[in-house]
């Protein structure tokens, strides 16, 4: 299993944001994460990729317990996510942000910053290649020396995309992709995710449009004022008369 | 800049001493040269990292006792007390990035402060280690002793004139060697959006370390020049005012540059020389204070950036008159 | 045992003077989010104003500090419409430079203004100190105290009770929704640093008398200040009212017992200690990170 969590539990105060949540992400799939707003759907995320505790239960990935974890230790096992709010470095361009990326496919620490100026300048020809690699299978390639604080917000979304993909993940948490996207743009992201599950990049998102979720899941998990109340193939998840309860009853839609 | 301006700017400036009549100004010029250096290294945690020291005076005075107290307690040779005066507050730096951990804004200015506070504190104090407001007189000059040829003493203003300017083209290239790698790209991340760093791999804790050892033992080496300049180590060296003056001139000059900073600590040594005959120090500090303000309202991102900003606008004008 | 409990009511008849500097700048930075450098310098302008009232208007004594409260709420009033307001919006880091520069711009006007020799403000008080039982006292740090505590509860007063405090900790607390139901965010914004600013005026104008006055002597007020505000907790009203007795006692027990000359370190030293143990504060509740 690529992603193991057991009883993930996480409290606030008084408040409950997980309750004994526990599933698996199979390698090689794309795993959705559904449920109305505050189900606990980000907070999860959090847990797993090391921005927050949990109060109780763990986090395995391929094996290894990773609960608790530091974030940027766990990205350099491979785990990498994406931000709900849209997350890119501002002030930097389209390159800059990817070459920052790229960070974990580099070596050049402090002295060899120093004192090995040939090694320095080998190593950023090489992460140029691949930073501009990485751009192109994204589309953005048109945007390349433009500062990420201009660009639309679709391409700052793809820009996001790209500096995730940069730091080469095995398992991929896209934390609502979608959001905010016209429909012609979120055909393009489900064909980007098909795109990246084909390089073998296993892909676990969150996300509200159920379209979108149901055409491109392998499989589905619905959470619920932190708890999980389904977990399947997305036409059994669809009829789940909970799940449907929940949406309803929590006035929330599912965009169609 | 153009090739022509670069070579001529070199030229002026590795030619001063012979041109520069009144010792007084070359004086000026070899303190703007120490200034460049100490607001160099507040720019890699401020401009680059993010975080802002207001204890940096604290090092640069480490350093300075550090030289000081080896070489005229123990006798040691000025070059050792020079490589002391750059790793022990490196060291210093260590442990403030350490302690810091996750310290950020304006708590880590906090401790900064605090940091310099008790070492300011300790250097009045402990009487039997620093001679307390007394300070040290008779710190020994620089001196290059090679075997078989006579010493040369490095005493005279024109000789340490070109050590500082030595020693600011050393620490522009360090910085430039940083920024232009990996390790920048990982500073700059810290500045910019440290949560995105996190996940694609940089520990912010790590860099931020190192932007403070590197950043200590830079403004540790200002003070190991200083003190072996003005051949006097005293408490003073940690007055706010020092602080407050590389503050000013990091962010006038223009932080996250590395032209910026130099410009800022030529102009703001410079000016106040020019201003001293007509106004006292105290008017000088008030003007700081306005100043800074002003530039943060009117020119955020400093004088180099907004000059740059200008050029190519500046440029259309011209060609098209 | 008299040093000790001597050593005890010093600490808290200073303290009360600290909980009220640090009550001021926690709602400052606790609430409005401002990093107030120039706190104490507000702390100063009071001392001063107070000065100028007794030695050049002969002002009643018990009348000079009302009127330092008045010069430096309106400072603070006129530093928050020209300079803070502009920068609303601004990163944190923005708006605590310019209040370096205020830090710095203030502190020189009070030199070039003042002059940088030391100055002792007359009091109507007797210097014998009062002797209750094993502890002396000077009566001047008496009335400090009980002053300090009047101003301290007549601000918790103002927070708990009033319309005005409603609208503070309404606005604080949800901004948006203060707005809808009539709050002027504005206005507000400018009261309430113009109490905080009004606050460590009133430190000022009683620490002044108690030490000497000096232009400079704004810095450790700034320190102590963030040091009760670290302690208590951002935002904390009575947190940053006991971090204040817990900075005098400390500060207290280490001059009489380590060294005096190392007195002010305490300040810095529970900064450090508080920061890297504890950073919510000692009396802080746990909170949601992120």
């Amino acid at each position: 299993m690529t992603l193991e969590a057991r009883d993930l539990t996480v409290r606030f105060g008084g408040v409950a944001a997980l309750t004994g949540v526990s599933f698996t992400v199979a390698p090689g799939t794309v795993t959705s994460l559904i449920g109305p707003n505050g189900a606990g759907k980000t907070t999860a995320f959090n847990v797993i990729t090391g921005f927050q505790r949990p109060t109780q239960g763990t986090v395995r990935h391929e094996g290894e317990p990773i609960t608790g974890w530091r974030p940027h230790r766990i990205a350099a096992r491979g785990l990498v996510r994406t931000f709900q709010k849209t997350s890119v470095f501002p002030g930097l361009t389209v390159r800059e942000n990817v070459l920052t990326g790229l960070h974990l496919q580099g070596r050049v620490g402090l002295a060899a910053a120093l004192l090995a100026r040939g090694r320095v300048r080998a190593e950023e020809q090489r992460l140029e290649v691949e930073a501009d690699r990485v751009i192109d299978f994204v589309g953005l390639g048109a945007r390349r020396a433009e500062a990420a604080s201009g660009l639309s917000y679709g391409d700052q979304r793809r820009l996001e995309l790209a500096v995730a993909l940069a730091a080469r993940p095995r398992l991929l948490l896209l934390d609502e992709p979608a959001s905010g996207m016209s429909a012609s743009e979120k055909l393009t992201i489900a064909a980007l995710i098909g795109r990246i599950r084909e390089q073998g990049i296993t892909v676990f998102l969150v996300e509200h449009d159920m379209r979108l979720v149901m055409g491109i899941s392998d499989r589905v998990l619905v959470l619920n004022y932190g708890r999980l109340i389904a977990d399947g193939d997305p036409a059994a998840v669809q009829r789940d008369p909970e799940v449907v309860r929940a949406y309803l009853g929590s006035g929330a839609h599912a965009h169609a | 800049m153009s090739g022509i301006a670069r070579g001529l700017g070199l030229l002026v400036v590795a030619t001063a001493p012979a041109w520069v009549w009144n010792p007084y100004h070359l004086h000026t010029l070899i303190m703007a040269g120490i200034f460049a250096v100490l607001a160099l290294s507040l720019n890699l945690l401020l401009g680059y990292t993010g975080q802002l020291s207001l204890g940096h005076a604290a090092f640069f005075g480490v350093g300075a006792y550090a030289t000081g107290l080896l070489t005229v307690k123990l006798e040691w040779s000025p070059w050792i007390g020079l490589l002391a005066a750059i790793v022990l507050p490196g060291a210093a730096g260590y442990v403030i990035g350490r302690l810091a951990l996750k310290l950020r804004g304006a708590y880590f200015v906090l401790l900064t402060i605090s940091f310099a506070g008790c070492v300011s504190l300790v250097s009045v104090n402990w009487m039997e280690l620093t001679n307390g407001p007394l300070g040290l007189p008779g710190v020994p000059p620089l001196e290059i002793a090679l075997p078989g040829l006579p010493a040369l003493s490095l005493r005279t203003k024109s000789a340490f004139y070109y050590v500082v300017v030595i020693a600011v083209a050393l620490c522009y290239l360090v910085c430039l060697a940083l920024i232009r790698s990996r390790v920048g790209r990982a500073l700059v991340a810290l500045r910019e959006n440290e949560t995105l760093a996190a996940s694609v791999g940089i520990d912010g804790t790590h860099y931020l370390v190192l932007a403070a050892v590197v950043s200590a033992a830079m403004a540790g080496f200002g003070g190991g020049l200083y003190a072996h300049y003005t051949r006097f180590v005293s408490p003073e060296v940690f007055l706010f005012t020092y602080t407050v003056t590389m503050v000013i001139m990091v962010v006038a000059g223009g932080k996250g540059t590395l032209a910026g900073p130099v410009v800022g600590a030529v102009l703001f040594t410079v000016l106040p020389e020019a201003l001293r005959a007509a106004t006292s120090w105290q008017w000088q500090m008030l003007l700081y204070g306005v100043l800074l303000v002003a530039v943060l309202f009117f020119v955020p991102e400093g004088i180099v950036p907004a000059l740059r900003a200008a050029g190519p606008a500046l440029r259309r004008r011209w060609s098209a008159a | 045992m008299d040093q000790l409990l001597q050593h005890l009511l010093n600490g808290l008849l200073l303290g009360a003077t600290y909980s009220l500097l640090g009550i001021g700048l926690t709602l400052v930075f606790g609430l409005m989010s401002v990093v107030n450098f120039a706190h104490g310098e507000f702390y100063t302008l009071g001392a001063y104003a107070a000065f100028a009232a007794l030695t050049l208007a002969s002002v009643h004594f018990f009348l000079a500090i009302p009127l330092a409260i008045v010069a430096g709420a309106a400072a603070g009033a006129i530093c928050e419409r020209v300079l803070l307001r502009p920068l609303r919006g601004q990163s944190i880091d923005t708006v605590m430079l310019v209040m370096i520069g205020v830090w710095i711009a203030m502190q020189n006007a009070e030199l070039l203004g003042w002059g940088g020799v030391a100055k002792s403000v007359p009091t109507p008080f007797p210097t014998q100190p009062l002797v209750l039982g094993p502890v002396s006292v000077a009566p001047l740090r008496v009335f400090v105290f009980v002053v300090s505590g009047g101003l301290i509860l007549g601000a918790h007063l103002l927070l708990a009770r009033t319309r005005l405090g409603r609208a503070m900790r309404a606005t604080f607390q949800d901004r948006e929704t203060a707005a809808l139901m009539g709050v002027s965010i504005e206005r507000v914004h400018t009261i309430t640093f113009a109490f905080g600013a009004g606050l460590a005026a009133a430190a000022g104008a009683l620490l002044g008398p108690v030490f000497l006055l000096y232009p400079s002597m704004g810095d450790l007020a700034s320190l102590k200040a963030f040091s009760v505000v670290i302690l208590g907790g951002l935002g904390n009203f009575a947190g940053a009212a006991l971090g204040g007795i817990v900075l005098g006692v400390a500060e207290e027990l280490g001059a009489g017992y380590v060294s005096s000359g190392y007195r002010d370190a305490v300040g810095f030293l529970i900064i450090v200690a508080v920061l890297l143990l504890r950073p919510s504060g000692l009396f802080a509740r746990a909170e949601r990170v992120g």
